[in-house]
C-alpha cells in the first residue's frame, strides 16, 4: 500500500474565479450592501445616524410615504397581472404558430414580432404617445374611418384607463421575449415524440395541449419569473410616456417611478437618499420573495421530461 | 529629448504664470445654466462691460441646465468654481448661502435698485440678507391670437365674467379651440392655471405671506376659489385635453388653431418666431371691474459671488454693473420675455414684451405661492399643486377636496413660525 500523494492546493481555481468575483463584488455586491445599509440610516438634527427600521416604519405607516407606496405597489401588481394574462399567452400562441412546420416566411414574422423589443423605450414611448394623441394621433382618425370615433378617448390622460394603456404598450413592446424563449423550447422537441403522437392520432390543437405544452412548462415558468422581475423593476416606459409624476393623479405610478421621485427628487422636491434606499430595499425584498416562491414552490413541483 | 521638452513646458508655464499679473488684468469666470445665452454674453454683455473696465476680463462658461445644480455644488466644494455663479431662485441658492459658499451682497452698490419682492428669491427667509443680484423674472398672463379675435370681432376681457362670456362665444363659433392648455404634463395646469389666475384671489403678496405665517389656509375661500374657476375651464379646452402635453398646447396655439393661450412670458421669442399671426396679451381677469389686479412676476435667475473667489473686488465691480439699468436693458432685449427685476425704467424693443411688462405698472406683482419655504418638506406643496390642479380641471377631484388635500399635506410637516432649513437638491 502506497501513500496517496498529498493533494496540492489548486490555486488555479482561485486565480480563474478572481476576476469575475472581483468585478461582481465591486459593481454589484458592495453597492447593494451599501443601499441596504443606507436604508437603515437617516438624518437626525443634521447628523447621519443609524435609525434601525424607522425608515421602513415611515414607508409603510406614515401616510406621507405609505399612500404613495401602496398605490405604486397595487399599480405594479396590476401591471404584472396584465402582462401574465396577455403578454405571455400571446407569446406562447405566436411561438406555437411560428413552430408550425412548413410555415412560409418564419424568419420575417419572427423578426417583425421581435423588433419592438429591441427598440429603445424612448422611441416606443414617444411613438405611442403620438399614435394615441387626441390632437395629431392616427388613432382617432383610424377609428373614425370605420365609424367608431365615439370609442376614442384620451386614454393616457384618464385615470381609469391610463395604466391599462401603458401596460398594453409595454406588452406590445416585450411580447417578443416570451415568444422567442418558447419558440426555442418548441423547436427542441424531438420529431420522434411528435411522430409518435401522430401515430396515436393526436394532432392539431390537441397535440399542442397534450404533448407540447407539458414539455415546455419549465420554459413557461422561466418566462413567468422573468416577467415578474422585469415588471417590478420597470420604470423607463412609464417615465417616457407619463413623466416622473406618473399622472394622471399617480394612476400609472409603479415602484420604479415612485423610487425615482423619492431618491432623486423632482422639481422642488429634494431627493432623499435614505428613504429612497428604503424604497429600493423594499423592491428588492418583493422581487426576492417572488423569485424564491418560484424557485422553491413552483419549480420543485414541475415535472420534467427527458427528451 | 523628452527631458528637454519637459523643461521647455515648465519654463513656458512659469512664464505664463508670471506674465499674467504683469498685464494687471483680472479674469472673472461666470458659471451659468443658460447655455442658450452664450452668444448674448459674448457679443453684447461682456464687450459692453469690458469697454468700461478694461482691467477686468470676463469669461462666460455655462453648463447644461440639468447638470448645473450638481456640477456647481461639486465645484464649490472642490474650490474650482468660477468667481461669479448664476443663482437658481429660492432653496437651491439659499442652501449654498447657508453653507457660506455664496457671499453676502446686501451692501453691494446697486442693490438699492431692487424692490424687496424682486429680492425675495435670493434673500434669507427673514429678508435681512441678500446674496445674489436679481437678473430676470417671468410674468404670467394670457396670450391671444389677434387675427382670430378680429375675425370673431371680440375684445380681450377685463373681468372674469367677460372672460367666460368670451370663451362661450369662441366655442359657439367653433373655428377655434377657446383655450390651448392640456393637463397631461400637470405643471401647465398649476403654473399657467392656478398660479396665473390665483394672485387675483389671494391678493398677491398679502395672501402669500399670510399663508407662510399660518394666518391663512389653503382651504380658505381665497385659495380655493381659483380651483373653482379652473374647474370651469375644462369644457373650453381642446378635445382630449387630458392627454394634451405642453408642446401640444404650444403647437395648437402657434398653428392658429386656438384663440387663447394661458402663458408665461418666456414663450414670447419662440411664439413670435413660429406663429404667422400677431400675438396680443391680456392680464389674468379680475373678479369685479375695478378690482386691484395682481400678477405673478416670478424670479428666475440672478448672479451671485463665490465666497471663495480670489477676485472679490473685481467681481463686486461686475455685480454692481449687473445691478445697473444698462445691463438690464441689454439682457432684457436679448431675451424677450425674461424681464429685468430692476426698479428703474428699462426700454424694451419687442412690442409684446413691452405690452406684458407694462402690467407691472398697473398691477401688484407677487411670486408663485408655493416656491418660498412651503415646498421644503414631504409632501412637496409645489408638486402636489400640479396634481391637484390637473385633477380639478379633469373633473376627477372637487375644488374643495383638492384644497383640503393640499392643506392636509402642508400641515403634516409645516408649522408656521418654526424654521425649516433649505435643502439643496
Amino acid at each position: 500500500m502506497t501513500d496517496r500523494p498529498k493533494a496540492r492546493p489548486r490555486w488555479h481555481i482561485a486565480v480563474f474565479l478572481a476576476p469575475a468575483l472581483l468585478v461582481y463584488t465591486v459593481v454589484m455586491l458592495v453597492p447593494l450592501m451599501q443601499t441596504l445599509l443606507l436604508a437603515l440610516e437617516n438624518v437626525r438634527d443634521g447628523q447621519r445616524v443609524f435609525v434601525g427600521l424607522d425608515n421602513f416604519r415611515m414607508l409603510f405607516g406614515d401616510p406621507r410615504f405609505s399612500e404613495g407606496f401602496w398605490n405604486a405597489l397595487a399599480n405594479n401588481v396590476y401591471f404584472f397581472v396584465l402582462h401574465m394574462l396577455i403578454q405571455n399567452p400571446i407569446g406562447i400562441s405566436l411561438a406555437a404558430l411560428l413552430s408550425v412546420p412548413r410555415l412560409r416566411g418564419v424568419a420575417i414574422y419572427r423578426t417583425a414580432l421581435f423588433l419592438p423589443t429591441i427598440l429603445s423605450f424612448v422611441i416606443v414611448g414617444f411613438l405611442w404617445k403620438l399614435l394615441l394623441s387626441p390632437l395629431w394621433g392616427v388613432a382617432p382618425n383610424l377609428l373614425g374611418a370605420v365609424g367608431l370615433k365615439s370609442l376614442f378617448a384620451p386614454w393616457l390622460g384618464q385615470e381609469a384607463y391610463a395604466l391599462t394603456t401603458v401596460s398594453l404598450v409595454s406588452i406590445w413592446q416585450f411580447v417578443g421575449i416570451p415568444m422567442m424563449l418558447i419558440y426555442a423550447a418548441l423547436i427542441t422537441i424531438p420529431n420522434e415524440v411528435i411522430e409518435a403522437a401522430e401515430c396515436d392520432g393526436i394532432t392539431g390543437l390537441k397535440q399542442f395541449f397534450k404533448i407540447k405544452l407539458p414539455l415546455i412548462l419549465p420554459t413557461i415558468g422561466l418566462v413567468g419569473v422573468l416577467t415578474f422581475v422585469g415588471n417590478f423593476n420597470a420604470f423607463d416606459l412609464i417615465y417616457a410616456m407619463q413623466g416622473a409624476l406618473a399622472g394622471p393623479n399617480f394612476s400609472t405610478d409603479i415602484l420604479g417611478t415612485y423610487l425615482y421621485r423619492i431618491f432623486f427628487g423632482f422639481q422642488l422636491q429634494a431627493g432623499d437618499r435614505y428613504m429612497g434606499a428604503a424604497v429600493a430595499t423594499a423592491m428588492f425584498v418583493i422581487i426576492l420573495i417572488g423569485v424564491c416562491f418560484y424557485l422553491f414552490v413552483i419549480q420543485r413541483r414541475m415535472r420534467r421530461y427527458q427528451m | 529629448m523628452k527631458t528637454s521638452m519637459l523643461k521647455a513646458t515648465v519654463a513656458l508655464a512659469t512664464l505664463a504664470a508670471l506674465s499674467s499679473p504683469a498685464l494687471a488684468q483680472t479674469t472673472l469666470t461666470i458659471e451659468s445654466w443658460r447655455n442658450d445665452d452664450l452668444a448674448t454674453w459674448q457679443e453684447k454683455i461682456i464687450p459692453a462691460f469690458e469697454a468700461k473696465h478694461p482691467d477686468i476680463k470676463v469669461v462666460f462658461s455655462p453648463t447644461a441646465p440639468t447638470e448645473y445644480n450638481s456640477a456647481l455644488s461639486a465645484k464649490l466644494d472642490a474650490g474650482s468654481a468660477g468667481d461669479l455663479v448664476a443663482c437658481r431662485p429660492f432653496d437651491a441658492s439659499l442652501a449654498l448661502y447657508d453653507k457660506k459658499q455664496l457671499a453676502d451682497l446686501s451692501a453691494l452698490p446697486g442693490m438699492e435698485n431692487f424692490s424687496a419682492v424682486a429680492k425675495t428669491a435670493w434673500s434669507t427667509d427673514d429678508g435681512s440678507q441678500t446674496f445674489c443680484v436679481p437678473m430676470a423674472a417671468v410674468l404670467h398672463g394670457f396670450m391671444y391670437n389677434k387675427a382670430a379675435f378680429a375675425e370673431l370681432s371680440v375684445q380681450p376681457p377685463k373681468t372674469e365674467a367677460e372672460f367666460f362670456a368670451l370663451l362661450d362665444k369662441i366655442k359657439e363659433n367653433g373655428t377655434y379651440v377657446p383655450l390651448a392648455m392640456g393637463t397631461k404634463d400637470q405643471w401647465e395646469a398649476a403654473t399657467m392655471g392656478y398660479q396665473n389666475i390665483g394672485p387675483n384671489y389671494w391678493k398677491g403678496e398679502e395672501g402669500r405671506k399670510a399663508l407662510i405665517e399660518g394666518k391663512q389656509k389653503l382651504t380658505d375661500a381665497d385659495w380655493e376659489k381659483p380651483f373653482e374657476t379652473l374647474a370651469k375651464w375644462g369644457p373650453y379646452l381642446g378635445d382630449g385635453f387630458e392627454a394634451q402635453t405642453y408642446p401640444d398646447s404650444q403647437n395648437l396655439f402657434t398653428l392658429g388653431r386656438a384663440a387663447i393661450y394661458p402663458a408665461g412670458s418666456w414663450e414670447i421669442a419662440t411664439f413670435e418666431a413660429q406663429a404667422d399671426f400677431e400675438i396680443g396679451a391680456f392680464l389674468p381677469p379680475v373678479q369685479n371691474a375695478g378690482d386691484t389686479c395682481y400678477i405673478s412676476d416670478h424670479p428666475d435667475i440672478a448672479l451671485g459671488l463665490n465666497a471663495a473667489s480670489p477676485n472679490q473686488e473685481a467681481a463686486k465691480t461686475f455685480l454692481s454693473w449687473v445691478a445697473s439699468p444698462e445691463f438690464a436693458e441689454i439682457y432684457a432685449n436679448a431675451a424677450p420675455g425674461f424681464f429685468p427685476l430692476i426698479d428703474k425704467p428699462v426700454t424694451l424693443e419687442n412690442a409684446l414684451a413691452k405690452e406684458i411688462v407694462a402690467w407691472r405698472e398697473q398691477c401688484q406683482p407677487t411670486i408663485r405661492s408655493t416656491y418660498q419655504i412651503l415646498s421644503r418638506g414631504t409632501p412637496n406643496l409645489e408638486n402636489e399643486t400640479w396634481t391637484a390642479s390637473a385633477n380639478v380641471i379633469n373633473g376627477t377631484e372637487t375644488p374643495q377636496a383638492a384644497a383640503e388635500k393640499l392643506q392636509k399635506g402642508l400641515d403634516s410637516w409645516y408649522k408656521p413660525g418654526e424654521a425649516v432649513p433649505a435643502k439643496a437638491n
